[in-house]
């Protein structure tokens, strides 16, 4: 009897995860693209509804009418003009990775329209102003709150309506026929464009109304809650399959239930109860991706007549000329020496500090280039697994007192044997299957790991010294960073060694047709492993080295799964097979929010040291804010992965290549003319 | 003379830089059956794509009865009474075989009409019926086919284009599958059939047209092909236009490719 007790009390919960899930499936089915971004999209309902509501007090209908109604659907209707539709036969990693970019691009530009300052208690989809203000049934033990009401309200007749809408109407049929094969389907007389454009408006319908509907669960408005609230949905998404909507509501309840019989059948302030209630969703969904049958053998659906856009461009040709070669390294050495010698000589210790994290951060991006670029998996826990290095060493450090060198190969020996136990469940599931396992490890890393003391030290950080070598002492920021410059180069070795090496061959052989590669005798899983571990070692340095470079291992500061996200579309967005591009990207991310920030400080101080400005040219520099410097720079990185479905080389190695097959062009032309010439010379006497 | 169901007006097409058809000029009149051969690469699918509007011509114009649906989307096509029949696996493989049918069926009727032809289509090919609520991906070769092509026959089309129906399939299920486009011919709906088993094409068509290299070298009745016949199906012998221009460009880089050797004494 208590059981059915606890298990009712879960049902609110379970329809705010069936909501979102639904939503996915909805999105998936419809337009055959993973959205992680419908977090985004419903964070920005969310906030017009707040703005509407709570700051302009509009009446519920007209609030909710434009939140949900106008809004939702415009951005879902720009979305597909400008984007998606351009990627309807692209393969389903670009689906995803653009996803990502615009899940880290949306709230930003959300922000920038309507203000960054924090928005407290979201108003629920009711006739009152607080959830808390109205409650039903009135005086009895267990009451439900007028957000609460709203969601399983809304819930249920989504799910009716959506399942009506894919059983019984043409509607359903020709968004399900225009996901398979656009083409096929305009041979059967269905205008793919707009269908494609319904299905687009209809689910950004829907991830609006989750947006309004989820939003009062949280103390205040913001886009992380937003996302992790949906990476716990995925949990239903995936229970159903992908595609079958009651399944989905099913699974939805059912995780519902299961966390709210926990939390009141297990023994409170129990390890297991504090880690696993928040944590259940992602272990529920790795387990899930792990076991369901049915999940690992459905193959993506390819359109049948793909064959009618234009065959892709050749690969750019691997081997260059061996003088270009010799020349583009000499180059590179000398400016990075120049570089080296301007962070010597020239910077002050805020660009040094900041120059610094930056080389640091692209010893991790070199290991996405491991897993991403060279093993094709879009592993989205490779922050995770730098804080597990970082945690390792500074454990070992203040726990025995040896070197901090040491602790740092301690650092990678954790991180890749933690890395080789995930990878041998996780490599053999398909794209977007990986990522969201790789997701699901990152989450239960951070709600079951880090909060305990003997992982991460507990609330405080562990701290960490710069290391002693010999006569040096490191704590002299410059002789830090030699010591990275040192650390990246020989991870940058390893990194070119393997993809030189055999592994990196059968990478590459995989990525290409996995049924070829193992048709000539290529242990796909073998190889897989192999790169997911070492990438985990290397991401385990990099972590290390972030903890040393902050002097302190700080999960919060150094790896927040959502900063990871955001390091996987920096580095895809520049190039995810290229040194050149994760060093690059490592201190893009530092230095390019510090130099915006110096940017739109200008006009400010300018207006400051200029009081007799015209009025208009102040008006101008007042409304360009500093803070603006983080949202513009995460949005840029977010657009810069929307360019990975066109450019999945990257954009430095598309220029690279560009500008070396310029270099070759115009000295075989000079070649030519000097042949000519001495052909000419030669032939007169 | 009434405008011709279908017609090519001076048509070139192209995959990105790769030139496909060259100046094609084709017209299916009312009822009549044009049979489409050649060789590998001779251009044959694309000619069906352009004349369904998968493909949008480069240059020249697309008439269907007269009206120019010249870089129309596909469905303008469908709506317009052109049904194709795509080569290889041509269904939704996530839907089920009904559903696959009544796609089709929905965007062309009123929905009173959609159950007796769904009833028509399982009459045609019972096999389907058989199996209407499965997958259409987990359906055998020929099944497929039969699928594709009861989608098409059913919507009474004024034009069937059907693209190597019997590529692939038992001989036994060839014969039937062009026993009815026998039919589907003598109740007077046009057909483009484009075929590499030529006894079955020129036993089914009025008229022939040979396409080499991308350019019709031939269009007349089938007993005009006379010996011809024996190498249609052969890559062409000289040289055609593609040839040439494919010619002259490997020959450009091959020359630059080794011009820093020859520099080199």
């Amino acid at each position: 009897m208590q059981l059915l007790e606890y298990a009712i009390r879960g049902v609110p919960t379970g329809c705010v995860f069936a909501l979102l899930a639904v939503g996915l499936v909805l999105t998936y089915k419809t337009s055959g693209v993973f959205n992680l971004a419908f977090a985004g999209q419903a964070y920005v309902s969310a906030i017009v509804y707040y703005e509407l509501r709570k700051e302009l007090e509009l009446p519920l209908v007209a609030a909710g009418v434009i939140s949900i109604l106008i809004v939702a659907p415009l951005i879902g209707l720009l979305l597909e003009r400008v984007l998606f539709r351009y990627l309807r036969s692209a393969g389903s990693m670009a689906k995803l990775v653009t996803s990502l970019g615009l899940l880290i691009a949306i709230p930003e530009i959300a922000k920038l329209l309507f203000g960054s300052e924090t928005r407290r208690n979201p108003p629920p989809l009711w006739w009152v102003r607080r959830t808390d203000e109205w409650l039903w049934p009135e005086g009895a033990t267990f009451v439900l709150d007028a957000g609460q009401v709203a969601t399983i309200l809304s819930t249920v007749v989504v799910v009716i309506g959506l399942v009506v809408l894919f059983r019984a109407t043409n509607l359903g049929l020709r968004m399900r026929a225009v996901v398979e094969s656009p083409r096929l389907a305009e041979l059967s007389g269905v205008d793919s464009e707009r269908v494609s454009m319904a299905a687009w408006m209809l689910s950004s319908v829907l991830a609006g109304l989750a947006g309004v509907l989820v939003a009062p669960l949280f103390a205040s408005l913001n886009p992380f809650d937003l996302f992790t609230l949906l990476v716990a949905a995925l949990a239903a998404t995936v229970f159903g399959g992908l595609t079958s909507i009651p399944l989905t509501f099913l699974g939805g309840i059912l995780l519902g239930v299961l966390q709210a019989v926990l939390a009141g059948t297990l023994p409170t302030d129990s390890v297991l109860t504090n880690g696993l209630r928040p944590s259940l969703p992602f272990v529920v969904l790795f387990l899930l991706l792990l076991f369901r049958p049915g999940l690992r053998t459905t193959r993506e659906l390819t359109d049948p007549l793909a064959s009618v856009d234009a065959p892709p461009p050749p690969p750019a040709a691997r081997a260059r000329p061996p003088w270009i070669a010799t020349s583009a390294r000499v180059f590179g050495t000398v400016v990075s020496l120049i570089a080296v010698a301007l962070c010597w000589f020239v910077l002050d210790s805020y660009w040094l500090g900041l120059a610094i994290s930056g080389l640091v951060l692209s010893v991790t991006m070199m290991s996405l280039i491991v897993v991403v670029g060279m093993g094709g998996m879009l592993s989205l826990c490779q922050a995770a697994l730098a804080a597990i290095g970082a945690f390792a060493m500074a454990q070992v450090v203040a726990g025995t007192g040896v070197p901090v060198v040491l602790g740092l190969v301690v650092g990678v020996v954790v991180a890749a044997a933690i890395g080789a136990l995930l990878a041998i469940p996780v490599v053999r599931l398909d794209g977007v299957y990986l990522a969201l396992a790789t997701l699901a490890f990152a989450l239960m890393f951070q709600s079951i790991f880090v909060p305990l003391s003997w992982v991460s030290g507990g609330a405080v950080p562990i701290t960490v010294p710069r290391p002693v070598i010999g006569p040096l002492d490191l704590s002299d920021d410059r002789y830090f960073l030699v010591f990275v410059i040192v650390c990246a180069v020989a991870t940058a070795l390893v990194v070119i060694r393997l993809r030189e090496g055999t592994t990196g061959r059968f990478l590459q052989a995989l990525q290409t047709s996995d049924v070829a590669a193992a048709s000539i005798g290529i242990n796909g899983p073998r190889a897989r492993v192999v790169a997911f571990t070492i990438a985990a070692g290397i991401a385990g340095f990099g972590g290390g080295l972030a903890a040393i470079d902050l002097g302190q291992a700080s999960y919060e500061a150094s790896f927040p799964y959502l900063i990871g996200l955001v390091w996987v579309a920096l580095l895809v967005s520049a190039g995810a097979r290229s040194i050149q591009a994760a060093v690059l990207s490592g201190l893009f991310f530092f230095l390019f929010p510090a130099l915006l920030d110096k940017l739109f400080a200008l006009p400010g101080n300018w207006v400051d040291t200029n009081p007799d400005a015209p009025s208009w040219v102040a008006g101008i520099a007042d409304a360009i804010q500093p803070t603006w410097a983080q949202s513009v720079a995460f949005i840029l990185f977010g657009i810069g992965a929307i360019t990975y479905a066109k450019h999945p080389e990257g954009s430095i190695e598309a220029q690279t290549t560009a500008s070396v097959n310029a270099i070759v062009r115009r000295v075989e032309a000079r070649n030519d003319r000097h042949r000519v010439a001495a052909g000419a010379g030669g032939s007169a006497p | 003379m009434s405008d011709p169901v279908l017609e090519l007006d001076h048509v070139d097409a192209a995959y990105g830089p790769f030139r496909a058809l060259f100046d094609i000029n084709l017209r299916v009149g009312a009822g009549e059956a044009v049979a489409l051969v050649g060789a590998n690469g001779a251009g044959k699918s694309t000619i069906a794509r352009v004349a369904s509007g998968l493909l949008a011509p480069t240059a020249g114009a697309v008439l269907v009865d007269g009206t120019d649906l010249t870089g129309a989307p596909p469905f303008r096509f469908a709506r317009a009474g052109i049904a194709h029949a795509p080569e290889g696996r041509s269904t939704f493989a996530s839907l089920t075989v009904s559903e696959n049918l009544q796609l089709a069926f929905r965007a062309a009727r009123p929905r009173r009409d959609v159950a007796a032809d769904l009833d028509e289509a399982f009459t045609l090919f019972p096999r389907l019926g058989e199996r209407r609520d499965q997958v259409a991906g987990t359906l055998s070769g020929g099944e497929q086919r039969m699928l594709a092509l009861a989608r098409v026959l059913v919507l009474r089309p004024r034009l069937l284009i059907a693209d190597e129906l019997s590529l692939g399939l038992a001989p036994i299920v060839t014969a039937e599958v062009y026993r009815v486009l026998t039919q589907v011919r003598d109740a007077g709906t046009s057909l483009l059939v484009v075929e590499q088993h030529l006894d079955h094409a020129l036993a089914l068509a009025h008229r022939v047209v040979v396409l080499q290299q991308g350019e019709v070298t031939f269009d007349g009745g089938p007993d005009e092909l006379g010996e011809l016949s024996a190498t249609v199906l052969l890559p062409a012998g000289a040289p055609s236009r593609a040839e040439t221009a494919e010619a002259a460009e490997t020959a450009e880089t091959a020359e630059t490719a080794e011009d820093p050797a020859g520099g080199e004494p």
